[in-house]
């Protein structure tokens, strides 16, 4: 599929929040000493302030980066009429593995379709371990150089048939997609603005468990649609529709427990398109009531074969004790990618007993299965995608380093249409704000020309991020990463410390 | 098939307005009065709901609000904020931490477990269960229809004496000690925990939940009033004052418990005053060299080990070591000494979540004993007030005691369902199963040099990002 490479990737455009205030980690206030002298319009360079009609406004305070700037409005201003403080509302955001500021980091890419300057650590969150403790390891730069970067320069694109079997020839142009959430977990507007941005982009979004809605079938070229242990939805003419057919045998964030579907959300629309009663709990059981080895897996594989002979399957897991005899039972049975999904991401509901201790984090699974690939001497035959709490271009870089190919991304397209990680997508109607629901009036907040247009500006600005990465590893392509763990260093085990 | 183990739950109101996490604060001055305000349009109905608590005079907004920011994000002069209440970051202390409790509280009001979206929010890793996950099974499934159906995954767990054979003499009669145990249906033993604002009402209630649920509840000799009789069969009498001194102590034990010491128990004196065959257990303090102390008392005789370590699980001499290394060195001992199927290893101190039970069975435990969660299923905010002679901010001593026990069933339904989760996901349907299991669980200490341990070097010439 070498046209996709050819074509451009879109334009960012600037898409701001669809809400008045958006939320940034300061707060400038102005007292009426302000002679709207117009200095700080001036200096400025971000647009906080904006004269009009003779006086001067705070307009978008949510952009000012407090301390690291290097104008600062508030020590220019003659009248000394303004003053800087941390936003109360900034602090009641985030979590140890989604910060305030990952969150506003990914809200200003989706918006500007780059990286923030600063103010704001767009790199790593505050877990304390994992991909939060590890540090890509660069070349030092030589000092005042800062070239621009350019996407073209470096060849971020993956294959994701390694088999050689007569199955499609997937490449894609970006060495992530977007992973599974079902109609009904989110909204229409949610799908079809991730799907759209997959599309532009010349990646891939998967359906999830719960059907294929006709409204996706423009863009079957660039869905996943899922089989999982429900087989909600799941239609011969989908499975003949797509490239690929993802086999959800587990998820990260619920392993072991299937998936469920509080009746709230089973609208009537929804009850439609998974052959069921309206108002309902759908259960998605666990394991696949058909699957106890790889040889039934096999069957399982055969079966798609069957109806669409040239699709790739891909089989998604999660990460126990023997991952990655999984792995490798995964490719003997014919999979060409084998996608391990681990235990601290995912976006649908899940116990979070479930969340916090079952299987292991992505980060330790990665590099176990490389391994044993390599020594079973079929790593490049099989593509290997992660996914469970990667949320930033850093992350990525660093799965690939501990033996990724790529990456599936879940939260953080949710992030880029402006989730806030309430956590409650799972009561009543569904996501307040619009994002994980099916209420008609609540989904109607997403509109999808804006929420596509904030996911690819996420994701430019992701792959503007990984070619400065690898340029400065000296790397013409992202496949030069995989598995190079020695440019990567875990803080916990630094020996040279600074 | 016996009769499946179901706990019932339904919401338990709290009588206090719980402290959350963060708070909304909504300025009047400046407002625009809007035609229609952001605070109708609350998908929740909160400003609807919006009510005052009529004992503590405080506002219930902050109760009700879910988060979702919509408000503060659309009112035209920004006069709705959150911030983060500072009342809730002072509850407990690092260990029985502000989540902790706070997740606690729902488990005892409505009886369900914690359930989430958008993937989980907290540390990568931490001490002691912090540190180890539980396995999954990719395509073993534990039973046919479900964690919750017919087909039931067993949480019962036995305790008592189990020798490795039976022997009989040659007419056929019982030689030796034959088997004694007694199962409880959960693998919970509930102990009343050591400060609290605690009164017999209290401890009746806690009897009683113990009653309903089939378990056992541990108290100390001179919790025991003349209105616990009836409830025998369900206490476990701990006698601090040693084993001698066993004092009035009359009524249908299953069990008796007192500290080791350096002689032998001495069951028999203790069982002719209680007239009773009470089984002992022997409570052993979780300090370094814990695993040859237990030996000890196992070739002294005796079958039920508590290993009881500090209130924030970890040991009492040392709390760089925490339970799960406590009971980790027990089991190991005692299964290089061939010794571990006879013995019944109970463990305490710090049990603050469901995974904490799981996880001490993996770790080689057969049940837990749970202190302070049924303190906190009334409110406790772990204040310790009451332990400097102030009074309960929650007034715990006021508690009924048909609402204590029916909090304290809501928050064990909710850890025995929480259980079945885990074992689920193992592929295991049987709670005796995941004792020791220890190739079922991934550990910290293991994984992470394992995988990162190399990931050192920085060569001159480089920079970290």
């Amino acid at each position: 599929m070498s046209s996709m490479n050819d074509d451009k990737f879109p334009e960012v455009r600037e898409t701001p929040s669809r809400f008045k205030n958006p939320i940034g980690k300061y707060r400038l206030h102005r007292t009426p000493d302000c002679t709207a002298c117009g200095k700080c319009v001036e200096i400025c360079r971000h647009g906080v302030h904006v004269a009009k009609r003779g006086m001067v406004l705070i307009k978008n305070a949510y952009r000012c980066m407090g301390p690291d700037c290097p104008d600062p409005c508030h020590k220019a201003c003659p009248e000394k009429a303004l003053s800087l403080k941390r936003n109360q509302d900034f602090d009641a955001l985030g979590d140890f593995r989604w910060t305030a500021d990952l969150l506003a980091s990914n809200w200003h890419m989706a918006e500007f379709g780059r990286v923030p300057a600063a103010g704001l650590e767009y790199r790593t969150g505050n877990s304390g371990g994992g991909f939060d403790k590890l540090r890509m390891v660069l070349p030092k730069a030589e000092p005042g150089s800062a070239p621009e970067t350019n996407h073209q320069e470096v060849d971020l694109s993956l294959d994701l048939n390694r088999r050689n079997d007569g199955a499609h020839r997937v490449r894609i142009r970006l060495p992530f997609y977007g992973g599974g959430m079902s109609y009904g977990s989110v909204s229409i507007h949610t799908i079809l603005s991730r799907v759209r941005a997959a599309k532009a982009l010349g990646t891939f979004c998967c359906t999830g468990e719960g059907g294929f809605p006709d409204e996706l079938e423009p863009y079957s070229d660039h869905m996943i649609t899922q089989v999982a242990t429900g087989l909600f939805g799941v239609r011969e003419e989908t499975i003949q529709r797509v490239k690929i057919v993802e086999f959800k045998y587990a998820q990260g964030a619920k392993p072991g427990l299937g998936g469920h579907l509080l009746g709230d959300k089973v609208t009537p629309s929804v009850a439609r398109m998974r052959e069921a009663v309206v108002g309902y709990p759908l259960f998605s059981p666990f394991p696949f009531h058909s699957v106890y080895s790889v040889e039934d897996h096999k069957k399982h594989v055969d079966w798609i074969k069957a109806m669409n002979p040239k699709a790739l399957v891909s089989v998604k897991v999660s990460t126990p004790t023997d991952v990655d005899m999984v792995a490798v039972g995964s490719y003997y049975a014919g999979a060409h990618i084998i996608h391990l999904d681990g235990s601290y991401g995912g976006t649908g509901a899940a116990p979070e007993i479930a969340k916090k201790n079952i299987a292991m984090p992505i980060e330790y699974a990665v590099p176990k299965v490389h391994r044993f690939l390599r020594e079973e001497g079929v790593r490049d035959k099989i593509t290997v995608i992660a996914s469970g709490g990667l949320r930033t271009p850093h992350d990525i870089a660093k799965i690939i380093a501990l033996g990724a190919d790529g990456v599936c991304i879940g939260t953080a397209d949710l992030v880029a249409l402006e989730c806030v990680r309430c956590h409650n997508c799972e009561s009543g109607r569904g996501c307040a704000r619009g994002i994980a629901t099916t209420d008609p009036e609540l989904e109607g907040q997403v509109d999808q020309d804006w929420g596509s247009q904030r996911i690819i500006n996420m994701y430019l600005a992701w792959t503007k991020e990984l070619t400065r990465l690898l340029k400065r590893l000296g790397m013409k392509s992202v496949q030069d990463l995989v598995g190079r763990t020695d440019c990567l260093i875990h803080l916990d085990y630094m020996k040279t410390k600074f | 098939m016996p009769a499946k183990y179901v706990i019932d739950t339904r919401p338990v109101p709290h009588r206090f307005e719980p402290v959350t996490k963060s708070g909304v604060i909504a300025w009047e001055e400046g407002c625009l009065k809007c035609a229609v305000c952001v605070k109708t349009r609350c998908i929740y109905n909160v400003y609807a709901h919006r009510g005052l608590h009529p004992r503590q005079m405080i506002d219930s907004i902050d109760n009700e609000c879910m988060n979702c920011f919509r408000c503060i994000q659309s009112c035209p002069k920004e006069l709705i904020h959150k911030s983060i209440s500072p009342e809730f970051k002072e509850l407990g202390d690092e260990y029985w931490s502000p989540n902790i409790i706070a997740r606690l509280w729902y488990q005892a009001e409505t009886g369900k477990i914690p359930v989430s979206g958008a993937g989980y929010p907290g540390p990568f890793s931490g001490a002691g269960f912090d540190s180890m996950w539980t396995d999954m099974s990719e395509i073993v499934r534990p039973t046919r229809d479900g964690i919750h159906g017919r087909e039931y995954i067993s949480t019962a767990v036995d305790i008592g004496r189990k020798p490795v054979c039976l022997s009989v003499d040659e007419e056929g009669r019982w030689r030796g000690e034959g088997i004694r145990i007694m199962d409880i249906p959960l693998p919970i033993i509930m102990k009343v925990p050591s400060f609290g604002s605690i009164t017999d009402e209290t401890v009746k209630g806690w009897g009683a939940a113990a009653e309903r649920l089939g378990t056992l509840l541990a108290l100390p000799k001179d919790r025991l009033g003349p209105e616990m009789n009836g409830l025998s069969r369900s206490l476990i009498p701990f006698l601090d004052d040693g084993m001698g001194r066993v004092g009035d102590l009359s009524g249908d034990f299953p069990f008796v418990e007192c500290t080791a010491t350096d002689s032998t128990p001495d069951l028999s004196a203790i069982n002719r005053k209680i007239r009773r065959d009470a089984m002992m257990i022997v409570r052993l303090p979780l300090t370094k060299g814990i695993e040859e102390r237990a030996m000890e008392q196992v070739k002294a005789g005796a079958f039920v080990l508590h290993i009881a370590g500090s209130m924030k699980g970890t040991y009492l001499d040392d709390d760089t070591l925490t339970l799960k290394e406590g009971i980790l060195a027990v089991h190991r001992r005692l299964v290089d000494a061939n010794l571990r199927e006879r013995v019944t290893v109970l463990a305490s101190g710090g049990l603050a979540m469901a995974e904490h039970v799981a996880k001490a069975m993996i770790c080689g435990a057969d049940a837990v004993y749970v202190d302070f969660p049924l303190l906190i299923a009334l409110e406790c905010r772990m204040c310790r007030r009451c332990t400097k002679g102030l009074p309960c901010p929650v007034s715990i001593e006021e508690a009924p005691r048909d609402w204590v026990a029916l909090r304290t069933i809501n928050l064990l339904g909710a850890w025995h369902n929480q259980l079945l989760e885990v074992m689920g996901a193992m592929g295991i349907r049987d709670a005796r199963r995941i004792r020791g299991e220890v190739g079922r669980a991934m550990f910290f200490e293991d994984l992470d040099e394992n995988t990162f341990g190399t990931l050192g070097e920085l060569k001159e010439g480089y920079e970290l990002e």
